[in-house]
C-alpha cells in the first residue's frame, strides 16, 4: 500500500515535468511556425517582382495595371514614425519613472503607478478613437496638414510606449543599490548629481532595454496608427503628411488582396519581422553583456 | 579647546518611534583616531551617521541636542553638502562607482567645480597615492573600478574621499569584509593618514581598535534597545584600565 502510493507520487512528479516542458515548449514551437509560415507566403513575392525594386522603390500600385511592389515609403515611415514617438516620450517617461523610484511615495505614488498600469491596459482601438478626436484635430490646427498625418501617429505611440519604458526603467533604477547612492550622497553630492551621475548611469543598460522593447512595440502597432495616420501609400518624410507603414500597409490591402499581392503584403510582414527581431537580439546582446560586466 | 573638532551635546536620536541613541555628549579632537566599540544594534554606526548628516535620507529619523563641527552647528550653521565635502566616509561594504578608477576619484571634486585636465589628473594621482593604490593600478585608470580586488575597491573608496580634501574621514567598519592583509594595509594607511586628517572609525574588531586609535568610546545598549555611550577615554585607558566596569566586562569578553 504504501509502496504503491510512492509509485504514484514518482509518476506524478515525473508526469507534471513533462506536462509544464511541453505547455513551455509551446511558446517556442509557436515562434518557429510563425516564422516558418510567413517567410513561405511571403518568399514566392520574389519570384516575379525583383527584391531590389521591393526593397528599394516608392511605388506601390498593387491594382496598376502593370503592378509594382516597393516599400520603401513604407519602411521609412515605420522608422519615423517610431523614432518621433521615442523622441517625444523618451523624456517624459524617463522622468516618471526616476520620479517613482527615487521619490514617489504614499498614496500619490500608488494612483501614479495604478494610472500607468491602465495606460498599458487600453486596447489600442480606444488609442486610435482618442487620436482622431484629440491629436489629428490639434495637429490640423495648430501644427498644420489635414491632421492625419505620420505626426498624429507618433503622438499616439508615444503615448503607448510611455508603460513600457516607465515600467523596465523604474525597475532598473530601483535595482541601483543604496550603497552606490549613499556614496555619492557622501561625497556632498545632492540628490540630482546623485540620479544623473550615478543612478541613471548604473541602470542604463535595464534603461536602454526598455527603449529598445518600446520601439518594438512602436514598429509592430497597426490599428492606432491606421486610424490617425492618414495610410496614403506616398513617399514623404514630412511628419505633418499622411503616410503608411509597414504594419498599415498589411492591414490595409489584406481584405482583398490575392496572388502576387497577397505574397507580397506576408513579404511585408516578413521585414517588419526582421526588425522586430534585430531589435529582441539587440535586448538580449545588452542584457548578456550586463551579466558578465556584474 | 583649539583641538575639538566635534562637540556632541545631548544627541538623541529615533527611528519613527524607536529611541536609537540616548543623550550622547562627546568631544572628538582633530588629527587623531577616534574609535566607536561596542555591541551590535549600540547604536555606533547611528550615531556616526550623525556626525555627516546621513541619516537624513531616512525618513522619519528625528534628531535632538546639537553637534558642532569646529565650533558651527551642524544642523543650522553649516550647507550639508559643504559639510559631507568636509567630513568624507567610507563605508562597511566597498561601493565604488561602477566606472573607471579615474572618474571614481574624480567624482567628488566634479560635484564642486569644473577642473582642468592637468589639475585634475594630479588631485587623482595625489588621492591614489594617499590611498597607496597608485603603484598597483597606475597604468589602467581606465579600468572600471569593480574589476580591482575587495582591499583594492576599499582602498579606491579612500582615495575618492581624500580627492575632495575633507578635514574628516568617517569610516564605517572599513574593514570587516576585507582579509587580515588587506585589512592591515588599511589600519597602517589610518595611522599615516593622521598627520593630515582626522578620522573616527566604527569597529567590531577590538584589536583594532586598540592597535590604531588614540580615543575610544564604548557604546552598549539598554533593555529597551537604545543605545548609548558608557564612556571616552584615551584607548590605553579604556583597554587595560577602564572607569566603568560594564566597559571591563565588555574589553575582558564577559559579553558582546
Amino acid at each position: 500500500m504504501r509502496n504503491k502510493s510512492i509509485k504514484i507520487r514518482k509518476r506524478l512528479e515525473s508526469s507534471s515535468r513533462v506536462f509544464l516542458l511541453l505547455c513551455g515548449a509551446i511558446s517556442v514551437f509557436t515562434v518557429i511556425l510563425i516564422t516558418i509560415f510567413i517567410v513561405q507566403q511571403g518568399l514566392p513575392t520574389f519570384k516575379t517582382v525583383p527584391i531590389k525594386e521591393f526593397l528599394f522603390s516608392t511605388d506601390w500600385s498593387p491594382s496598376a495595371d502593370i503592378p509594382h511592389y516597393g516599400v520603401a515609403s513604407f519602411v521609412v515611415a515605420s522608422i519615423e514614425v517610431t523614432l518621433l514617438s521615442m523622441i517625444f516620450a523618451l523624456p517624459i517617461a524617463l522622468s516618471s519613472a526616476i520620479y517613482l523610484s527615487e521619490f514617489a511615495k504614499g498614496r500619490f505614488a500608488k494612483i501614479l503607478r495604478s494610472g500607468i498600469e491602465l495606460l498599458a491596459g487600453i486596447p489600442s482601438i480606444i488609442y486610435g478613437l482618442f487620436g482622431i478626436a484629440v491629436v489629428v484635430p490639434f495637429v490640423r490646427n495648430f501644427i498644420g496638414g489635414n491632421g492625419y498625418s505620420l505626426l498624429s501617429a507618433s503622438i499616439i505611440l508615444a503615448i503607448m510606449i510611455l508603460p513600457t519604458i516607465i515600467n523596465f526603467s523604474e525597475v532598473s533604477i530601483k535595482a541601483v543599490p543604496d550603497e552606490l547612492k549613499a556614496a555619492s550622497i557622501a561625497m556632498g553630492a545632492t540628490t540630482w548629481q546623485t540620479i544623473y551621475r550615478v543612478t541613471v548611469p548604473s541602470a542604463l543598460s535595464g534603461i536602454v532595454s526598455s527603449i529598445i522593447l518600446a520601439l518594438g512595440r512602436a514598429i509592430g502597432e497597426t490599428t492606432a496608427v491606421v486610424l490617425v495616420g492618414g495610410n496614403a501609400p506616398i513617399f514623404s518624410t514630412n511628419p505633418i503628411d499622411m503616410g503608411r507603414t509597414l504594419t498599415m500597409n498589411i492591414i490595409t490591402d489584406m481584405s482583398y488582396a490575392e496572388g502576387v499581392h497577397m505574397s507580397a503584403l506576408f513579404a511585408t510582414a516578413m521585414l517588419l519581422f526582421i526588425f522586430i527581431l534585430l531589435l529582441n537580439l539587440i535586448v538580449v546582446a545588452i542584457m548578456r553583456k550586463e551579466r558578465l560586466d556584474g | 579647546m583649539e583641538n575639538k573638532l566635534f562637540n556632541v551635546k545631548n544627541l538623541s536620536l529615533w527611528y519613527g518611534e524607536n529611541k536609537a541613541l540616548n543623550d550622547i555628549n562627546m568631544e572628538i579632537e582633530a588629527n587623531k583616531i577616534t574609535a566607536f566599540i561596542g555591541p551590535s544594534g549600540c547604536g555606533k554606526s547611528t550615531f556616526l551617521r550623525v556626525l555627516n548628516r546621513m541619516n537624513d535620507l531616512i525618513d522619519g529619523v528625528k534628531i535632538e541636542g546639537a553637534v558642532d563641527f569646529n565650533g558651527k552647528d551642524i544642523f543650522n550653521d553649516v550647507d550639508i553638502m559643504n559639510l559631507r565635502q568636509e567630513i568624507g566616509m567610507v563605508f562597511q561594504k566597498a561601493n565604488p562607482f561602477p566606472m573607471s578608477i579615474y572618474d571614481n576619484v574624480a567624482y567628488g571634486p566634479r560635484l564642486f567645480k569644473k577642473y582642468k585636465k592637468a589639475e585634475m589628473n594630479d588631485i587623482v594621482e595625489r588621492a591614489l597615492r594617499q590611498a597607496s593604490l597608485w603603484d598597483e593600478i597606475k597604468d589602467r585608470l581606465t579600468t572600471n573600478g569593480l574589476a580591482l580586488s575587495g582591499g583594492q575597491q576599499q582602498r579606491l573608496c579612500l582615495a575618492r574621499t581624500l580627492a575632495t580634501n575633507p578635514q574628516v574621514i568617517l569610516m564605517d567598519e572599513p574593514t570587516s569584509a576585507l582579509d587580515p592583509i588587506s585589512t592591515s594595509r588599511i589600519e597602517e594607511l589610518m595611522i599615516d593618514l593622521k598627520k593630515d586628517y582626522s578620522i573616527v572609525i566604527v569597529t567590531h574588531n577590538m584589536q583594532q581598535a586598540s592597535r590604531i586609535s588614540d580615543t575610544t568610546s564604548f557604546f552598549m545598549i539598554d533593555q529597551s534597545r537604545c543605545g548609548f555611550l558608557v564612556e571616552t577615554g584615551d584607548t590605553k585607558d579604556i583597554f587595560f584600565k577602564p572607569r566603568d566596569k560594564r566597559t571591563e566586562d565588555y574589553i575582558s569578553g564577559k559579553f558582546g
